[in-house]
């Protein structure tokens, strides 16, 4: 009974100290919400208005045609016409356009004789992933011209065609990817900052060691500690979740239940971490850095733009030990896939591990640690 | 007179920093440890290129045709095929995630392509990371490309497709997508070097009181900013200078325009890094909320609105006008153009112009906000 009260005397304590500067409070709120909005819009993959440019010596009805098709496309803008080679090269090299569409002299003479007419394309390579991107889109339109010109003309189709299916987000929007690992992204960075500065402050204001003399035990310490960092990040984690679904309409295809529990096996984990960088920090400035040198790489190395299958084999076992990797899948897995408590299993507990073994060596380092 | 004093001052301002640096190692290893240990991370763990693929192969009926099409996908360096027997099973593995998508040829298959044509290759790619899907539909077609004209030769016809795409990709023939990211991220830990450096130093001041000790010496306003920012302006340069020499030596990332030009461009962007951070902390006045204004506005815009790894072009017209605010947006265009394409200088120069006015705007306020005063 006693246990309780002062631990909940210690939590109250905690979220006066968060909640009472008024510059505090704002940081709290304002930037993820609107980090939410900003970045739920600006973190796509997918391309819009890609900015072309066409060179077309042929200047005939299916040149035209093909053309048309590009343009047509919400995925294209048409910015320039050529009319020479040289221009190519400095619309490339400005970014005045991403690509250049060439077609030859004699693209229509060669499609009417039945040889293959060649479509030359130019991209521009700096940024990698985009140029593979538009050259997809690209050679989509250019199989369905080529597919409605064999039928139009009489000509062979050929003799097998694929048929591709995504599942679970069937359009391939990148958003329905990104914007449920923002909740992930957003809370790692509130709990963080809340938790990561909380002893270190104490210690530089010599106001921990008062805590110790007092009847509290290391682990009450520890829990009144966790307490607003859990609550905090509970609180605007459902916020955002309702932002996801209501604002950004992500379907939600699994239980809610198995969602809440990563989320808190999540922010446990997040808390522990925080905690420990800053009983390992004697002044500030060393808990912020310590918050920052776990946050970014905790981020960069989630999953949460590129691939961890793409990561060489000693990089993906590094992220065994990052909390917000399990945690995004699953939230795709509950939010696009449906998964089930079951299918998570194996996402579920190395976060309960990772919890475990950063509070006790919070709570270790709460005695053990002097300045 | 006056200016021999004025240099005085200065110049134990200066010490006084750089002493405040030396004795306390974290500024150092912000500027040093960081860039070494994030760019050996990020530039072995974050890439955007997928290689084997892991696939599930269906084949209903085998026979010379469909084994010459499993082959293909067996031989391509994308994907890692494994073999089911029936759809159902495939389809387990799926869902568990064992495989990325499943390629499906129903038991008409040959039969199909030898009589009507257009027989159906059923794909089924897990669309959950939708870029990754796109890029692999992508692979898919090159090898059904492949596949069909290797078929069309085995049959002794020629493949008389009515148009073939001839692409050419210009600054990066390999698509590598490391040498994209590894300079944008060099631009990310730049930004978190800079403004962390000078984030923290002020806002300690204030709260230490020793801001008031500065005050009653008769340093002026602007020499409290250059003696504060000189130290870390080299600090910051040193571990500019490191990432550098990493992108080229251990990453391989091409350097196609000039080195001075590099320089000269990362300087001004480190003192809009510093200025931002010297602003954060005159305005925060204490290190809890300059740490945590600064996580908050450096890292995750720097990271998502500045076009190192989602396309500006891409987004909605009222975020990109936001992006106009991030300095990384301009530097991480000019760092992707130097490193890639060459000295092209509208670009160069276009956006140096926009770091230039950042600084002054970062520069000018902090100045404006350092006045001596302990009101406000």
């Amino acid at each position: 009974m006693n246990t309780l009260r002062r631990i909940v005397a210690l939590a109250i304590k905690e979220l006066l100290a968060i909640l009472r500067d008024k510059k505090s409070r704002i940081v709290l709120i304002g930037p993820p919400l609107a980090q939410l909005i900003v970045f739920g819009y600006a973190a796509t993959f997918d391309l819009n208005h890609i900015p072309f440019a066409v060179y077309n010596e042929d200047r005939s009805a299916p040149s035209r045609d093909l053309v048309a098709r590009l343009t047509g496309s919400p995925h294209f803008d048409l910015v320039a016409q050529l009319d020479r080679d040289a221009q190519i090269a400095p619309v490339i090299d400005n970014q005045d356009a991403l690509l250049v569409l060439h077609l030859g002299p004699r693209f229509s003479e060669y499609l009417k004789r039945g040889k293959t007419a060649p479509v030359q394309l130019i991209i521009d390579g700096r940024n990698s992933n985009t140029a593979l991107l538009a050259l997809g889109y690209l050679r989509t339109i250019l199989t369905d011209f080529s597919i409605d010109w064999s039928r139009q003309h009489g000509r062979p189709e050929p003799p097998a065609a694929l048929q591709i299916r995504p599942w679970y987000n069937e359009n391939l929007l990148s958003r329905w990817f990104i914007v449920p690992g923002i909740v992930g992204l957003l809370a790692l960075v509130i709990t963080t900052i809340v938790t990561g500065l909380s002893v270190a402050r104490e210690r530089e204001a010599g106001t921990f060691d008062q805590l110790l003399v007092t009847p509290l035990r290391p682990v009450e310490i520890l829990i009144g500690k966790s307490l607003p960092g859990i609550l905090i990040g509970l609180i605007e984690g459902t916020f955002i979740l309702l932002m996801v679904i209501y604002w950004f309409e992500v379907p939600l295809r699994g239980s809610l239940g198995a969602l809440y529990l990563g989320m808190f096996l999540f922010l446990l984990s997040a808390v522990g971490i925080g905690l420990m960088i800053s009983s390992l920090a004697v002044t500030q400035q060393q808990g912020i850095l310590g918050a920052f040198l776990f946050l970014v790489p905790a981020v960069i190395l989630s999953g949460f733009a590129t691939p961890i299958s793409n990561m060489p084999e000693l990089v993906q076992q590094l992220t065994l030990i990052n909390p917000l990797r399990y945690f995004m899948v699953i939230l795709r897995g509950v939010f696009l896939e449906g998964d089930s408590y079951e299918l998570l299993f194996n996402q579920y507990w190395p976060m309960a591990i990772i919890a475990v073994v950063t509070l006790s060596l919070a709570g270790w380092l709460f005695r053990n640690r002097m300045t | 007179m006056r200016d021999a004093a004025a240099r005085m001052r200065l110049a134990g301002m200066i010490r006084k920093e750089s002493l405040q640096i030396l004795r306390d190692p974290s500024s150092i290893a912000i500027a040093f440890v960081m860039p070494l240990v994030l760019l050996l991370l990020f530039g072995y763990g974050v890439s955007l290129d997928a290689r084997h693929i892991p696939l599930a192969m269906v084949v209903e009926q085998p026979d010379a045709t469909s084994a010459s099409l499993v082959g293909a996908f067996r031989r391509s360096e994308y994907f890692a095929p494994q073999a089911f027997d029936s759809i159902q099973a495939a389809q387990q593995a799926f869902d568990l995630r064992a495989v990325f998508g499943i390629v499906w040829l129903r038991n008409d298959f040959s039969a199909r392509l030898l009589s009507r044509g257009a027989a159906p290759i059923g794909v089924i790619v897990n669309g959950v990371d939708a870029n990754q899907a796109r890029i692999t539909e992508g692979y898919i077609q090159g090898v059904w490309q492949a596949w069909l004209e290797s078929y069309a030769r085995s049959q002794g016809v020629e493949l008389a497709q009515p148009v073939a795409l001839e692409p050419r990709i210009w600054f990066n023939a390999a698509v590598r997508s490391r040498d994209f990211l590894v300079p944008g991220l060099i631009a990310v830990i730049m930004t978190l070097i800079g403004a962390m450096l000078t984030s923290m130093v002020v806002a300690r001041e204030w709260e230490r009181g020793t801001m008031e000790a500065l005050m009653v010496t008769p340093i002026r306003n602007g020499e409290l900013m250059v003696g504060k920012l000189a130290p870390y302006f080299i600090l910051g340069m040193g571990g500019m200078l490191l990432s550098v020499v990493m992108a080229l030596w251990l990453f391989d990332v091409p350097l196609r325009g000039s080195f001075w030009a590099l320089t000269a461009v990362s300087a001004l962007f480190m003192l809009v890094a510093l200025g931002m951070g010297l602003l954060i902390s005159v305005v925060a006045r204490n290190q809890f909320v300059a740490g945590q204004i600064s996580i908050l506005v450096t890292f995750l815009p720097a990271f998502i609105l500045s076009g190192f790894i989602f396309q500006i072009g891409s987004m909605p017209a009222a975020i990109q006008v936001i992006s106009h605010l991030i300095p990384a947006r301009y530097y991480v265009t000019i760092l992707q153009t130097l490193f890639l394409a060459g000295d092209i200088w509208p670009i160069v120069l276009g956006n140096s112009a926009a770091l230039a006015v950042m600084m002054v705007v970062f520069l000018g306020l902090a100045w404006r906000k350092t006045h001596k005063r302990l009101d406000a």
